[in-house]
């Protein structure tokens, strides 16, 4: 029998504030330990929690960015449970009135190859809910370490419905989803830094039937190719566990990444009674419309969105907007210089080529950064400016982009500063003609018994002699003419 | 609510992550089953058009604005903790299970 | 002079003060010296912090000669329950499991209180955490009633009830979640007021029941309350259920409000096994307002019997989960026999929590779990609706309501211990109150044939404490039962 996986994810995205969910004590990541607390993120006797406004913003976009019906009010639940990185041992969340509800995030699947654009679809949503973020322990032999710098980190969970059907789609999904995310300006969905974290549930169910099956949590899904390989992984090891008829237990399992392999934490019967109930200490939220129509006014266009228009308005390649249109920083800059001079392709081959192979080879730890590049949209606007304008070939375009990149000069300052500019002096390569002529009969006499190409010889050798200054046009012209 | 008087002292302590002692338990289950039996009297009341009073009174949307207010130093959050390194709080190797 | 201070109110010693007839710093060691001489018997204080409180009536003192004091307190001592924190001082909550917490913060009300030119001034005993009604279930110490030593000074702000009536000290703060402060003035003899949810702010004041949870004034006059009120309410930030719109200035309204007012006798609070020294009292007072010209309504409010299952749910609910953080892992007592995390939870807790504790967590904890929910949580909240209901519809009638504070007199020590619910069913004159987060005070009306102070307690509305203080105070300067004092 064939076997057909059914997957859901739990995604949890922390959200780009200043401070945290409901105190006002700073959060960024990397701190030193302890350093970005105060008595209420400790959880210390007598505290209480005080909500914090562009946190529940940024998760009314999210939800009007994903779609999702945002009801009129919505409340605050706490979930009690112990644990040595949970301050006050309930973790204040939104159990049964969520910020948001349903919504879908449009997934590209694989194409039939890199230049060809993959199927789309709508993955179906269940909630969108916000809370606060728990410590982070660190695990020595006999010990644990607790730094309470994150504790309190509003963050968002975004639950999918078990509409994902291989790991390649849960993929697809968790990277469509940190584009949306990253483009509004949301977060940073850096799954390295624990910005972006993924739960799965994962059941199989005989090919062609409808029903699900027994549903299997994997945790610990902590980057983007773990979700891929861990749920690969357990798919397999349901997969056999039903050809062996074994039962598959409902379970909640931690994905090793290491190993390779899922182990179980906890069977449904060791389930947490987690005591859900309204948290006392905060008021509800009812977001009017008002609120919902000035929040909607600042959302981004949607990466696929953005990518259809480009295709459409600009004739950009697929493969070109699939490099763009997902990094919303870098299709802002693309935009930016389009604004300056609107020629869509050649900048935006510039960017696609030479900016991003300049940063990656500039970063120490994986691309620079864009918003460390020097170069500035406008440059690159005024670099093919140069070239329509015929000031210099694409070919010296080449070099001085490099230039630009590690000086952070404007295109037109490198090439005075060097005299890189074309010659457009015909006196001058008429006399250079002429030379490379007398002194290349061979060439000179193919091409007068009717054989075309070898011109380009003879082009080769006036282009060595002016170093590439020589407008290729202009050259071919003369050739031609004292040929003839 | 008929059942009630049978509380199970030893899930509710597991819950409540409180070690209580043989006698404790069996004087609490007795107790908390009188107490229990007292409570039946609220299904004497029909409350199917209430809604639940979450708080004494209905305010919404209090919203702090996003701007960072004064930490503690790592000092002064550590100052009560009954074991500490290297800045941070000590406690024995937890098993992972959150 | 100093002996002639103990029983003076606020409202004396603030002239006294004014005219310079007296120093702060008198005025405070005097406080010391009775605390000194009387403390071993009543044993209310759990830490005095004299030094730091003869420091700060030093600088009243300095003000008052600049002439820049910072309001009508300036100068005077105010008792703090344990339960609300103090920057860099212990926060014990009468409990083993904060025996060594120290506070990195105050409390919103301290703030205020410091604001004022008042004087925090040592740390008064209570019933761990807030949960009973006698301050025996104090992990330190039991206070007894200065009344009669013998005997409970009620609770759960027995420190503070037993302080004020002892005369070590005029004012102090206490909480009240179901009756915490008025059932404790009302078995001591003295004045004690528990604000409409939201006025005071909660920042700072431990929890035990968030959603019912009031920091409010003990005193021995209306109008002592009514200033240490002013003193400490106001919205606060960085409270989400704190009152954001104005609120009275309550002493000022004092002289202004003379009545007569309407004022309804609920039935339910007259029950036929009533105390009958107490009703005999209670009923006197009434007849007293009513000589004064003030209309008299039978109103009913027929819930009153449900309120204790559903305080005792939501109260012992909200508390599991506000004391969770009591774990031996940041700030708590951790057991010296645990092994690992799991272990340190369940014995520190064991170990740090007394059984009056531990019983309502286990009953919070229970009402809350998967598949009693519904029938105990989310019932109790919407019979909590009908509670409110049931007040806001009398109060259609009457500008208060006046009861007994407590059903019966201060008991003798270790006499309710063993049966919880008997205990919990003595509060059912107050918690509906609570409840409804509706404002109320007891004030002392009469004393028993054994010589025990009977509270009268007011109900007033919602942000009216205005007219709760003043209705109060019409009743005081009508009589003299506040001016007893007990013989120690």
């Amino acid at each position: 029998m064939e076997y057909e996986p059914v997957i859901g994810l739990e995604v949890h995205v922390q959200l780009k504030t200043n401070t945290k969910m409901f105190t006002r004590a700073p959060y960024h990541y990397g701190a030193e330990p302890n350093t970005l607390t105060d008595p209420v993120v400790l959880g210390m006797p007598g505290t209480l929690p005080v909500m914090n406004r562009k946190a529940i913003e940024m998760t009314i976009q999210a939800g009007l960015l994903l779609g999702c019906k945002i009801p009129e009010t919505c409340k605050w639940d706490r979930k009690n449970y112990f644990y040595p990185d949970m301050p006050k041992n309930y973790q204040i969340s939104q159990f049964d009135q969520p910020i948001c509800d349903g919504g879908e995030v449009e997934i590209e699947m694989l194409g039939p190859s890199r230049n060809v654009m993959g199927e789309h679809r709508n993955v179906k949503l269940t909630r969108i809910h916000l809370e606060e973020d728990v410590g982070k322990l660190t695990h020595f032999d006999s010990e644990s370490l607790v730094d309470y710098n994150r504790a309190g980190t509003p963050l968002i969970e975004i639950v999918s419905e078990p509409d994902l059907y291989s790991p390649e789609e849960a993929f697809a999904y968790l990277t469509a989803l940190r584009n949306c995310l990253v483009a509004a300006g949301i977060s940073e969905c850096d799954m390295e830094k624990g910005q972006m974290r993924c739960d799965a549930n994962v059941s199989i169910r005989p090919k062609g039937t409808t029903e699900l099956g027994t549903k299997v949590e994997i945790k610990n899904l902590n980057t983007i190719s773990g979700v891929r390989n861990g749920i690969a992984y357990e798919i397999q090891r349901q997969t056999l566990a039903m050809e062996n008829n074994q039962p598959i237990v409902q379970e909640t399992r931690r994905w090793n990444a290491d190993e390779g392999y899922t182990t179980s934490m906890r069977s449904k019967e060791m389930a947490h009674d987690y005591r859900y109930f309204p948290d006392p200490d905060l008021m509800p939220v009812k977001v009017s419309q008002d609120w919902l129509e000035q929040l909607a006014e600042d959302l981004p266009e949607l990466p696929f969105d953005m990518q259809r228009r480009y295709m459409r308005d600009y004739d950009l390649p697929y493969t070109i907007t699939s490099v763009l249109c997902p990094d919303a920083k870098l299709a802002a800059y693309f935009e930016n210089a389009l604004a300056v001079y609107e020629k869509p392709k050649q900048i935006a081959n510039f960017i696609t080529n030479d900016l991003l192979r300049e940063l990656s080879a500039a970063g120490e730890n994986g691309s620079l950064p864009l918003d460390q590049c020097k170069v500035r949209p406008e440059h690159v606007a005024e670099l093919v400016q140069l070239i329509d304008k015929g000031d210099i070939s694409s070919h010296i375009a080449k070099e001085v982009f490099p230039e630009m990149f590690s000086t952070g000069k404007g295109p037109s300052q490198i090439v005075d500063e060097k005299g890189l500019k074309q010659s457009t002096d015909t006196g001058e390569l008429e006399a250079t003609c002429q030379e490379i002529i007398n002194n290349n009969p061979k060439p000179v006499a193919e091409y007068k018994a009717g054989k075309e190409p070898a011109i380009n010889a003879l082009k080769g050798q006036v282009m060595k002699m002016t170093r590439g200054k020589a407008n290729p046009k202009i050259v071919d012209e003369i050739l031609r003419k004292l040929l003839a | 609510m008929s059942d009630a008087s049978n509380i199970d002292i030893d899930y509710v302590a597991n819950l409540a992550r409180l070690q209580l002692t043989p006698e404790e338990k069996q004087r609490f289950a007795g107790q908390l089953g009188d107490i229990l039996e007292h409570f039946e009297k609220l299904k004497s009341i029909d409350v199917s058009n209430e809604e639940p009073m979450a708080h004494p009174f209905p305010v919404f949307n209090v919203l702090g604005a996003d701007e960072a207010s004064p930490t503690l130093s790592p000092e002064q959050a550590l100052v009560n903790a009954p074991k500490q390194r290297d800045q941070q709080l000590v406690v024995p190797k937890v098993v992972d299970d959150a | 002079m100093s002996e002639d201070l103990y029983y003076k109110t606020a409202t004396e010693l603030r002239r006294l003060l004014e005219n310079r007839t007296i120093s702060a710093v008198e005025l405070v060691q005097s406080a010391i010296a009775r605390t000194k001489a009387t403390d071993d018997k009543v044993r209310a204080y759990l830490d005095t912090n004299e030094d730091e409180a003869i420091e700060l009536a030093r600088a009243s003192d300095e003000r008052r000669a600049n002439g820049k004091i910072l309001g009508p307190l300036d100068g005077i001592p105010v008792s703090i329950k344990d339960l609300i924190v103090e920057k860099g001082k212990l926060a014990r909550c009468s409990s083993r499991i904060l025996e060594n917490f120290v506070s990195p913060y105050d409390a919103t009300a301290i703030v205020n209180l410091r604001n004022s030119g008042a004087i925090p001034w040592g740390r008064v005993n209570m019933d761990e955490f807030a949960m009973g009604s006698s301050t025996e279930t104090s992990y330190f110490q039991k206070t007894a009633n200065p009344w009669d030593l013998e005997r409970i000074p009620g609770g759960s702000s027995g420190g503070s009830a037993a302080c004020v009536a002892a005369g070590q000290t005029v004012l102090s703060l206490g909480s009240d979640t179901g009756g915490s402060i008025r059932q404790p003035a009302a078995l001591c003899g003295v004045v004690g007021m528990k604000p409409t949810y939201g006025t005071v702010s909660r920042y700072g004041l431990i929890a035990f029941a968030s959603s019912l949870d009031q920091i409010g004034p003990f005193s021995r006059c209306v109008e002592d309350s009514a200033m240490l009120l002013d003193a400490i309410s106001g919205y606060d930030p960085l409270d989400s259920t704190s009152y954001s719109g104005d609120i009275p200035n309550c002493a000022q309204a004092i002289p202004e409000k003379k009545g007569p007012w309407k004022l309804g006798i609920p039935k339910e609070y007259f029950p036929d096994n009533l105390d009958p020294e107490i009703r005999t009292a209670v009923e006197a007072a009434v007849d007293n307002y009513r000589a004064r010209g003030c209309e008299i309504i039978e109103v009913e409010l027929p819930h009153t019997e449900l309120a204790i299952p559903v305080y005792y749910i939501i109260a012992t609910a909200e508390a599991s989960s506000n004391l969770s953080r009591y774990d031996g892992i940041r700030y708590t007592h951790r057991s010296e026999e645990s092994t690992d995390a799991l272990d340190i939870y369940f014995k520190s807790r064991g170990e740090g929590f007394g059984e009056e504790v531990k019983r309502r967590i286990c009953l919070g904890s229970f009402v809350l779990s998967s598949g009693y929910y519904d029938a105990y949580y989310l019932r109790a909240q919407k019979v909590r609706n009908l509670i409110r209901k049931d007040f806001q519809n009398a109060f259609k009638q009457v500008d208060a309501l006046l009861t007994p504070t407590s059903p019966t007199p201060a008991f003798k020590f270790g006499e309710r211990t063993e049966d919880p619910l008997t205990m919990y069913l003595s509060d059912i004159f107050t918690i509906n109150v609570n409840l409804a987060g509706f404002p109320a005070l007891s004030l002392p009306c009469g004393l028993t044939s054994g010589n025990l102070p009977i509270g009268l307690q007011v109900i007033g509305q919602p942000l009216k404490e205005d007219d709760l203080f003043a209705i109060a105070h019409s009743y005081e300067q009508a009589n003299d039962y506040w001016k007893l004092r007990p013989t120690l």
